[in-house]
């Protein structure tokens, strides 16, 4: 008994802690945030590119990684970047320095859309 | 969405006794290729799966000739990790029939990512087959990178634009179109503008009563727009096809077997040597198919051979009935 009072005595400690760090994270807001957000993912799965629609900031390098059994392309409708046919594992990175709605596609199957958001 | 269509892909329209478990059968993988043969004028397809079963003195015709599809040359994942060897399977059982067909058909994705070397491969293993002309057109994995110029510059000489040609054989009009270069964001296979006015004009002079081949990779009839299986501008090129008494088109692309009769046109959807594909719908997604790898082979002759006679459709997907 005395153990699980202990155990649910350390939960509150632990969770008034993060509470208080959450806290420190929101003045720091914008340097952590800009830090965070330098890099992004999509990840292919079943054909599709998740998330479909992508907000980033400014400068953010986007890696795509392709996790079916199939190669894909990620090539840009507006021929802003084009990737090699990316086997299973493969990446792909693209960094974005304008802002911008950046619509893309495989072109091997292009039902497959997606979009990066730049602002 | 897809829920209806999935509920409207079998329906038993010509009363022929194909009802939904029959036709599941019937897709189930073949993984080898069909045998193709011309009499009186309408070509009929057999799946070499079944190749023992067969009547050879019924099934003579004026032409046969065999269809492979989808070697993949290069792809090694679970669904198949070996599929050098179920091509040359696949070659094996050609050269084991009775009647020899006089050539193959190649219907697209040779390689799995348009590598010289996967080329090699295939064109080694083709090498063993009794029949010596082999004619292609290109999937969407022989063109990667490169919109199809390594393609056509290996299988493409005395081909137009992207690598479109036709070519006669005993009184048969075989047309091979490209429709996986040059696609659109969103969209299907794609013939285009430039191949569309070819075809028209390939066609203009010749009588309504010579038997038409169709070839390419992606299904010239909308399978399942949902996946990618259908081509944009397929209508009008059928259009241009209308006068003909008797038309096939052969396809591969989807990776099993689907027959369809539309008037004068019947569809023909090959299966692949390498790996399987899910029905339509049937799958989050129409990646490979993993099957046991005890199973890989001797699901090789569970499909049923599909018989094209006359008006009946043996097995119709229509996606429009959703």
């Amino acid at each position: 008994m005395r153990g699980k009072f202990a155990r649910i005595v350390l939960a509150s400690v632990a969770v008034a802690l993060l509470a208080m760090f959450a806290a420190v994270g929101d003045v720091g807001g914008a340097a952590v945030q800009e830090k965070a957000a330098t890099n992004a993912e999509v990840k292919i799965d079943n054909f599709s590119f998740g998330p479909t629609a992508l907000t980033v900031p400014v400068g953010t390098t986007v890696t795509w990684t392709n996790r079916d059994d199939i190669p894909h392309t990620v090539v840009s409708t507006d021929g802003v970047f084009k990737s090699k046919a990316l086997d299973t594992d493969d990446k792909f990175s693209f960094v974005f320095s304008k802002p911008g709605t950046y619509p893309y596609f495989c072109s091997i199957h292009p039902k497959m859309t997606g979009q990066v958001i730049v602002q | 969405m897809s829920q209806s269509k999935k509920a409207g892909i079998l329906h038993d329209h010509n009363h022929d006794g194909i009802d939904r478990r029959g036709f599941l059968k019937c897709m189930a993988w073949a993984g080898t290729g069909a045998l193709c043969v011309v009499q009186g004028g309408v070509l009929k397809s057999y799946s070499l799966s079944r190749a023992n079963e067969w009547n050879a003195a019924k099934m003579a015709g004026e032409l046969s000739f065999a269809q492979i599809s989808d070697s993949h040359m290069g792809f090694n994942k679970a669904a198949n990790p070996d599929v050098a060897a179920t091509l040359k399977a696949a070659v094996d059982k050609i050269n084991a029939l009775s009647v020899p067909p006089e050539f193959l058909l190649h219907t697209g994705d040779i390689s799995h990512l348009a590598r010289p070397e996967e080329f090699d491969t295939v064109d080694q293993i083709l090498q063993g087959a009794v029949a010596k002309d082999v004619f292609f057109v290109p999937g969407e994995h022989d063109v990667i990178g490169d919109e199809g110029k390594q393609y056509r510059d290996r299988y493409g000489k005395g081909t137009q634009g992207e690598g479109w040609y036709s070519f006669e054989k005993k009184g048969v009009h075989f047309i091979g179109l490209v429709n996986v270069v040059n696609l659109k964001a969103g969209g299907l296979g794609n013939l285009g503008g430039e191949q569309l006015e070819w075809l028209e004009a390939d066609v203009k002079q010749l009588k309504a009563s010579t038997p038409i081949v169709v070839f390419a990779h992606i299904p010239l009839w909308s399978v399942y727009p949902e996946w990618g299986w259908g081509t944009d501008d397929s209508a009008q090129a059928l259009s241009y096809l209308k006068k003909f008494g008797s038309v096939s088109v052969l396809n591969g692309h989807i990776h099993q077997i689907m027959q369809k009769v539309e008037g004068n046109v019947t569809f023909h959807t090959a299966a692949s040597t390498a790996f399987p594909q899910p029905q339509p719908g049937k799958a989050d997604s129409p990646g490979p198919m993993k099957v046991p790898a005890e199973q890989l082979r001797s699901v090789l002759g569970i499909t049923d051979v599909n018989f094209v006679r006359g008006q009946h459709a043996l097995a119709i997907v229509d996606s429009q009935l959703g």
